[in-house]
């Protein structure tokens, strides 16, 4: 003991550094934090960009830039700070509408809205996002989020409005038809994969596509179509299927508490059930798993359904929860953005969460930009494509910021394909 | 490596020695046969369906009695599964299968068309007119993925290409302008998915997913943002002059579809044979399969793998602009948000139905083409059998084709592989 302590000592002497130069250090080394944080801030540079090339006014002040530049760079900072000032306003909430509720003025419930349309936005993408992220730790890539949670829209909604069962009991049927709705469509390019090794990109891609036209077709059937309308809407859930929610201009409802249900249902599926860690085996390496007897094709077919189900869960909170009837774009693009959400969670269930609720939050607020500052609500697919462009290649985001390499490997924190 | 391949197959499909693929293609047939003249047949009202070789229901048709035709198309179909299933004329068995879907397709029309009229005209041109994007669309598809690097991002090359094709178009006001900055605006989406996922090395699916939400993204926000505000200055593109080749245009049908029409058809048809005839006997064409199939191999004899690669997919960016171009030169004359709808995710069925070749990329095309036209053909005429099903044709032809039900596609063996070079 006492003569190893001062070797010991002697060895870490040149390590030795304050806490403060370690902790910058680690701050500018490339870990997954400083990189997802520099991918936002860098989305939303070229997101300041567009807006600024985008608004003939201020162009026009670019072109005496170099009499007075003072003019140009006043009108776009002008610009800039009022779009993503009510971004953040839409997202979080807006200051004085908490400090109207705090002098009598104003109620709490148009304090909390923008809180509320953040979750709201968030909620089906917990599921959509959960549903590529468990595919992914498989090895599998669900670009077909976006049809399951179609499919689970329709089961769900035609659950809803037909069975007509008392309170709890027909809300219960109508999301446990969607689960089934999306498992079922996800079983499809499962067992395709399976059993003839189509590749499920190819496959879910094409029954994406298959699920919308469906979804088109149906809407306009006899004992779907709303009787009352001509356009393509179908008859509303029953006031007993939807998820209850605040009402009003709160939008919020059940689905983001059963989103995190199922997130942590996911997370000990995926770290402490032996379906998960046969999952992980065959997304690490699928002949390994074999040879060690784990079947691959049952676990694709299985994992498959599985990711079909949560995708079928996201797009029954959609029509449960906010849409309350089917319409052909009623799912909007949540099978899609459940894809980027994952890519920004890295592929774990709590992850994705967060990765849910900060698009939420640049949806909800990109709907504030839109209608205060007049920005395009495109401006937020945009935001949300770069951060997942820069995500996905932190080699890019190392090289423009000259990050340090981690030195610190740690396995499983890369994405389950290159 | 080549045990375990046997294996996989073996256990995948485990055939009986019975259960050629031709066989199965022939019940196949054989079934839909039995489908067409018993369904079909019995549905057609005993009308006469005429096929106008015009544009509109007046002049010379092909006629035949619906029902008749129905039965008869159908009994052919069922005749070369058959021959098909009896092993007879191996040699043929692409021609039988082709012959036997044509039939099987005719008497479909027949029972359609029964007591109406198709103009044959107007259904060729509209075919060739809707292909025409998917065309160049697998073909740029073609380009990337025999080189090795998956191309999912057709859509949103279609939607840049048409943006900038619309907005630098007008603001030059010269269509010509427009069709090279729709090829720019192509490449730019090419670029990006070129750099990502063979130097970056990212997930080259993953990369064309986002990159299409990109393109809707920043497509969307400037029209919203420019073209929504002031159309005349921004959204009011010229569009591609139709040109007629005296002599040649008389002939009936073809002449009209193929030679009194615009640049962009001889363009695509062109390059489907100008990539066929690069990729099977050039330099280029052997080193882009090479790289395709065995980039370590390629890289061995001194072939640039990664340069090749980027040259491709940016080449691949140029076709797939212009395809994007189709949309607001040819199709429309204006841009309007996510006008694309999915063309590219067709194109990219294509390609696979087509077996990654530019003669299978354009007869899947046309197929396709058609299929949509008949969507739009039959809701016109009130027809029982609703548009949504044949326009999802194409997606279903292509998991058919994927999971080797009919035939297996083959996909270049280092497709979506970054190469590194160690």
């Amino acid at each position: 003991m006492t003569t190893e302590a001062p070797a010991k000592k002697e060895a870490e002497k040149p390590e030795e550094e304050s806490f403060l130069s370690v902790f910058t250090r680690n701050l500018w080394s490339s870990n997954t934090v400083t990189v997802t944080f520099l991918s936002i801030v860098l989305a939303f540079v070229i997101g300041a960009v567009l807006i600024v090339v985008s608004d003939s006014e201020v162009l026009e002040k670019f072109a005496y830039f170099t009499a007075r530049p003072g003019d140009a760079l006043t009108a776009s900072w002008q610009l800039i700070s009022t779009a993503y000032s009510d971004l953040l306003k839409g997202a979080f909430g807006d200051p004085e509408a908490f400090s109207a509720w705090f002098a009598g003025t104003g109620t709490w419930q148009d304090a909390f809205s923008p809180i509320s349309e953040t979750l709201t936005y968030a909620a089906p993408l917990v599921f959509t996002g959960l549903s590529v992220a468990l595919a992914f730790r498989g090895g599998l890539f669900n670009i077909g989020a976006q049809g399951q949670a179609v499919i689970g829209c329709i089961t769900a909604g035609v659950a809803g409005f037909t069975f007509g069962l008392p309170i709890v009991l027909n809300l219960v049927v109508a999301i446990v038809a969607g689960a089934i709705g999306g498992a079922l469509w996800g079983f499809i390019p499962g067992i395709l994969k399976a059993r003839t090794g189509a590749h499920e990109v190819i496959t879910t891609i094409m029954l994406n596509y298959t699920a919308a036209l469906f979804l088109s077709w149906l809407v306009l059937q006899k004992g779907i179509q709303d009787p009352e309308r001509t356009d393509a809407i179908s008859k509303a859930v029953a006031e007993s299927a939807k998820l209850p929610s605040f009402g009003g201009v709160l939008r919020v409802h059940m689905g983001i508490l059963l989103a995190v249900a199922v997130t942590a249902g996911v997370a000990w599926l995926l770290n402490r059930s032996s379906f998960g860690f046969e999952l992980r085996a065959v997304g690490a390496n699928q002949h390994a798993a074999k040879t060690a007897g784990i079947s691959v094709a049952k676990t694709y077919a299985l994992l498959m359904a599985v990711a079909g189900g949560l995708a079928g869960l996201g797009g029954a909170t959609q029509v449960l929860g906010t849409a309350y009837a089917l319409t052909p774009s009623v799912a909007g693009n949540i099978g899609f953005d459940g894809l980027l959400v994952a890519l920004l969670g890295r592929n774990k269930p709590w992850g994705t969460l967060w990765a849910a609720l900060l698009f939420g939050a640049l949806r909800a607020g990109g709907n504030r930009m839109q209608s205060y500052s007049g920005i395009s609500l495109e401006l937020v697919t945009v935001l949300q494509a770069l951060i997942v462009i820069f995500i996905a290649a932190p080699a890019l985001v190392k090289a423009i910021f000259r990050l340090r390499a981690t030195r610190l490997v740690r396995p499983g924190a890369s994405l389950a394909k290159g | 490596m080549s045990t375990a391949t046997v294996e996989e197959i073996g256990e995948v499909t485990a055939p009986e020695p019975f259960w050629t693929r031709q066989r199965r293609l022939g019940v196949a047939l054989v079934l839909i046969g039995v489908l067409a003249a018993v369904l079909f047949g019995s549905l057609a009202p005993s009308e006469a369906a005429r096929f106008t070789l015009s544009e509109d229901a007046e002049g010379a048709a092909l006629s035949i009695n619906g029902q008749f035709g129905a039965i008869l198309f159908g009994i052919v179909t069922i005749i070369t599964g058959g021959l098909l299933f009896t092993s007879f004329a191996k040699r043929y068995q692409n021609l039988l299968l082709s012959l036997g879907i044509l039939t099987f397709v005719l008497s479909f029309l027949c029972w359609q068309v029964a007591g109406k009229f198709l103009p044959l005209v107007d259904t060729t041109s509209g075919t060739l007119q809707l292909a025409l994007p998917l065309i160049l669309g697998a073909l740029a598809g073609v380009l990337g993925e025999r080189s090795g690097v998956v191309n999912v991002a057709i859509e949103g090359q279609f939607l840049m290409g048409a943006f900038a094709g619309a907005l630098v178009g007008t603001m030059a006001t010269s269509v010509w302008v427009g069709l090279i900055s729709a090829a720019v605006g192509g490449v730019i989406i090419a670029a990006i998915l070129a750099v990502l996922s063979i130097r970056y090395l990212v997930d080259q699916t993953v990369v064309g997913i986002v990159l299409n939400l990109f393109a809707l993204g920043v497509t969307g926000f400037l029209y919203e943002r420019l073209m929504q505000n002031d159309a005349s200055k921004y959204n009011e593109p010229p569009r591609l002059p139709e040109w007629r080749i005296p002599g040649l245009a008389d002939i009936p049908v073809v002449g009209t579809v193929l030679f009194d029409t615009n640049l962009l058809v001889w363009v695509a048809l062109g390059l489907v044979v100008l990539i066929h005839f690069g990729l099977t006997r050039t330099r280029w064409g052997l080193r882009t399969r090479a790289v395709g199939e065995h980039p370590t191999a390629a890289d061995t004899v001194g072939i640039r793998v990664r340069g090749l690669r980027y040259m491709n997919v940016l080449l691949g960016g140029v076709v797939a602009g212009l395809g994007g171009a189709y949309f607001t030169l040819v199709a429309t004359g204006s841009f309007t948000k996510n006008m694309t709808a999915g063309a590219g995710f067709i194109a990219l069925a294509a390609l696979i139905f087509g077996r990654f070749t530019p003669f299978g990329a354009l007869g899947a095309a046309l197929f396709f083409g058609f299929a949509q036209k008949l969507a739009t053909y039959l809701s016109a005429v009130g027809s029982p059998v609703p548009s949504q099903f044949l326009n999802m044709l194409p997606y279903i032809a292509t998991i058919i084709a994927v999971a080797g039900l009919v035939g297996r596609v083959r996909a270049p063996a280092a497709d979506g592989v970054p190469y590194i070079k160690s």
